[in-house]
């Protein structure tokens, strides 16, 4: 009984970990929603994306360079950064805008296609087995808490939750102060009005792909640093569940994506702890309907009319 | 010309960025090290390819342009000379594998489970207009229905038949009655996860469904009670060859099979024929076209699009029972996403609602892949890259069907 309060705080800060990686996906995904109202479904390879050339960018500099832990680190985000933001606008270009102003089914088909599509093309190029990523940051804290639990918090995830609160932070202010993240506000409460006050809104939803791609390879590369390996078929389950965090917290709106990825971190992570971690997938999933069913809208979502 | 040119040069740079990390520098293990070999011809082409593509869009675009009202367009119904062709064709259809070799009946078989999937799904997906990507769950659960029957209480096919289809349409009803209320979209993700809580509950029900190795030893359909093997599995009864007499030849079952699977196709092709052209067939189409046209014209959406659901799904179930006799073994790897998505590709391709179209993509989705075996690893890139250009070209599909409609000119 005594352990319960230690044992708790470790499961909140793996949640938060996890979280913390859903959150950065759940972004592109609530982004996209909120300006053209399509659910990206390839969000998730996009990801998986970011993860693989973070492991290209790490074997190229290699392992045994002497460079500083941070420079390295930093090179394979600013590296996994760009070509993913090169992916998310070339995306948005190739399957989305041709098929922008159809009915929405047409665009989600168009978008698991793409999904299909980004799946097999790394696992032609870089093979689909599991890959190893060489572990970088190998230690941990550990601390007593109670009477002796050991609590571990390694380096790799603090890594993850500082980075992420950064980038949250950034983004925030970023959408609320900059001319590009004010006409993106405005191209999501209104497009055509926005179009008509000489907002460039083709450029807008570019713009959006490319951040929401670039924070989701951020994602991809904490994690491939963490866990320590990676196939080209990992961003699907990832995706869902980053879907469901952005349901969660109400899609459209950027600190519910935050929000719902934190809580669905914690849940999962609950979960694997006090029911079994075989069911945690089941339990990202059950939550997912479960929103739908009561509250579509989410946690801080505003509800959607349907016009005729 | 030069605004071309500089748009051309764009495109290279960023083709360059998005093939360098996945083509142009291939990580390999050795042991316990990655290494990477550079390839940059790949590279190089890439470029050179899509340099040249760009300038030359225009061009390259017309074509593409014709396909939109180049492919013809299916009548609302057929026209009455049809019926000699449509009998002939199933003549043609039951006659053939006699004659045919082993590989290309069983090929066959395997196009036909296809072919009763997506006409399921075509109910859904096609008439309904409901966006279903948890499909595959409804086939696990037929599937896995005929082998649990077998596996606990020893049931044959043909008793389990009817329950397979029973059980998915009430797997149907119950996940669809809570989740039809949602819109489009959002009815796609929450199916996709039903989808998957089933695939993920028959990995971890271990001591119930076999888990993740699922259950083997399934046994094949029965002809009339009359077994279709070498020996007989219980003593002093008969075999199929030993009553009428034949030498045992295994090519009877692979016909067999595939008798029965045309079977089942036509019944379901029947039924959604038939379905389409009654009220509730047309509510269906109404309820695709306009949801809020028809609530105010007194129809209650839930309950129209309840019955697609549960119809799609009972589809589903008899085709998973079938599956799981013909392959003996059932087990959770079957039923992944990616085959949603490939029934979902078959229907799109073929023309959602339009029912010769999707047994017209069945057979080239199906077909294609098994001729070009040297090419599968392309196979789900191609899928993938069809689903997309397709929805930018042709997204009604390759023979949509043509509604009976009037234009009113104001």
């Amino acid at each position: 009984m005594s352990d319960l309060i230690p044992q708790m705080s470790q499961q909140i800060f793996n949640g938060l970990s996890l979280g913390a990686i859903y959150a950065l996906i759940a972004i592109g995904y609530t982004m996209v929603y909120g300006i053209i109202g399509m659910i990206n479904f390839a969000h998730g390879e996009i990801y998986m994306i970011g993860a693989y050339v973070g492991l290209v960018t790490l074997t190229a500099i290699g392992t045994q360079s002497g460079l500083p832990l941070p420079f390295i680190i930093g090179a394979m985000l600013v590296v996994a950064m760009v070509v993913t933001g090169v992916y998310g606008y070339t995306l948005e270009r190739i399957a989305y805008r041709p098929v922008r102003g159809s009915p929405r089914l047409v665009a989600l088909i168009s978008a698991i296609g793409m999904s299909i599509f980004l799946q097999n093309w790394v696992a032609l190029g870089q093979g689909a087995r599991d890959m190893a990523v060489p572990a970088l940051m190998s230690g941990a804290v550990t601390f007593t808490l109670g009477t002796d639990f050991q609590i571990t918090m390694p380096y790799s995830r603090i890594m993850i939750i500082l980075v992420t609160v950064v980038l949250m932070i950034g983004l925030t202010l970023f959408i609320k102060y900059s001319r590009m993240g004010r006409a993106s506000r405005a191209c999501s409460q209104d497009m055509h009005m926005a179009n008509l006050l000489g907002i460039d809104t083709n450029r807008v939803i570019s713009f959006t792909f490319v951040l929401g791609a670039m924070l989701a390879a951020v994602g991809g590369v904490l994690i491939a640093v963490t866990i320590g390996k990676l196939n080209p078929f990992i961003g699907f389950i990832v995706g869902i569940k980053a879907f469901t965090a952005a349901v969660l917290g109400g899609i459209g709106s950027i600190p519910g994506a935050m929000l719902g990825g934190v809580l669905l971190g914690l849940a999962e992570t609950f979960a694997a702890a006090y029911i079994s971690s075989q069911y945690k997938d089941i339990v990202a999933f059950g939550l997912l309907v479960l929103i739908l069913l009561f509250r579509p809208t989410g946690l801080l979502g505003k509800p959607e009319v349907e016009k005729v | 010309m030069q605004i071309s040119f500089k748009n051309a040069f764009i495109a290279a740079i960023l083709t360059a960025v998005i093939v360098t990390p996945v083509f142009g520098l291939h990580l390999t293990r050795q042991g316990a090290q990655t290494i990477m070999a550079p390839n940059w011809n790949i590279v190089l082409i890439a470029m050179a390819v899509v340099f040249v593509g760009q300038l030359l869009r225009p061009w390259l675009a017309l074509p593409f342009k014709a396909l939109r009202s180049a492919l013809p367009v299916l009548p609302a119904s057929p026209a009455r000379g049809n019926k000699w062709i449509i009998a002939l064709a199933i003549a043609a259809a039951v006659i053939w594998p006699f004659f045919g070799g082993r590989s290309s009946v069983d090929i066959a078989t395997l196009v036909l489970i296809y072919v009763m999937l997506a006409l399921g799904l075509n109910i859904v997906v096609g008439f309904a207009g409901l966006l279903d990507l948890g499909f595959v769950g409804f086939y696990a659960v037929g599937a896995y229905t005929y082998a649990l029957l077998y596996h606990w209480a020893g049931w044959g096919f043909w008793e389990a038949l009817p329950l397979a289809g029973a059980m998915s349409a009430l797997f149907g009803f119950v996940l669809g009655f809570p989740v039809l209320r949602l819109r489009g979209d959002y009815l796609a993700i929450v199916t996709l996860g039903f989808g998957e809580i089933i695939r993920l509950l028959l990995i971890n029900l271990n001591q119930f469904t076999g888990g993740p190795d699922g259950i083997s030893g399934v046994p094949k359909p029965t002809v009339f009670g009359m077994e279709m093997a070498r020996r007989s599995s219980q003593e002093g009864v008969s075999t199929f060859h030993e009553i009428l007499g034949w030498t045992f030849n295994n090519q009877h079952m692979v016909v067999y099979l595939y008798l029965m699977a045309l079977l089942l196709a036509l019944i379901t092709l029947g039924v959604s024929t038939r379905l389409i052209r009654m009220p509730v067939g047309r509510a269906w189409e109404a309820l695709r076209e306009d949801e809020i046209a028809c609530r105010s014209l007194g129809l209650n959406p839930t309950r129209i699009k309840l019955s697609a659901f549960t119809l799609g799904a009972m589809f589903a179930g008899f085709g998973g029972a079938f599956f799981a006799a013909r392959q003996g073994l059932v087990n959770p790897e079957s039923f992944t996403f990616i085959e949603s998505a490939l029934i979902l590709a078959i229907v799109v391709l073929g023309g959602m609602g339009s029912q010769v179209g999707v047994i017209l993509a069945a057979i080239i989705l199906t077909v294609l892949p098994e001729l070009a075996r040297e090419f599968a690893e392309y196979r789900m890139l191609l899928f993938g890259l069809v689903m997309v250009l397709m929805m930018m070209w042709r997204p009604q599909g390759l023979l949509p069907m043509k509604r009976p409609h009037r234009e009113l000119k104001s």
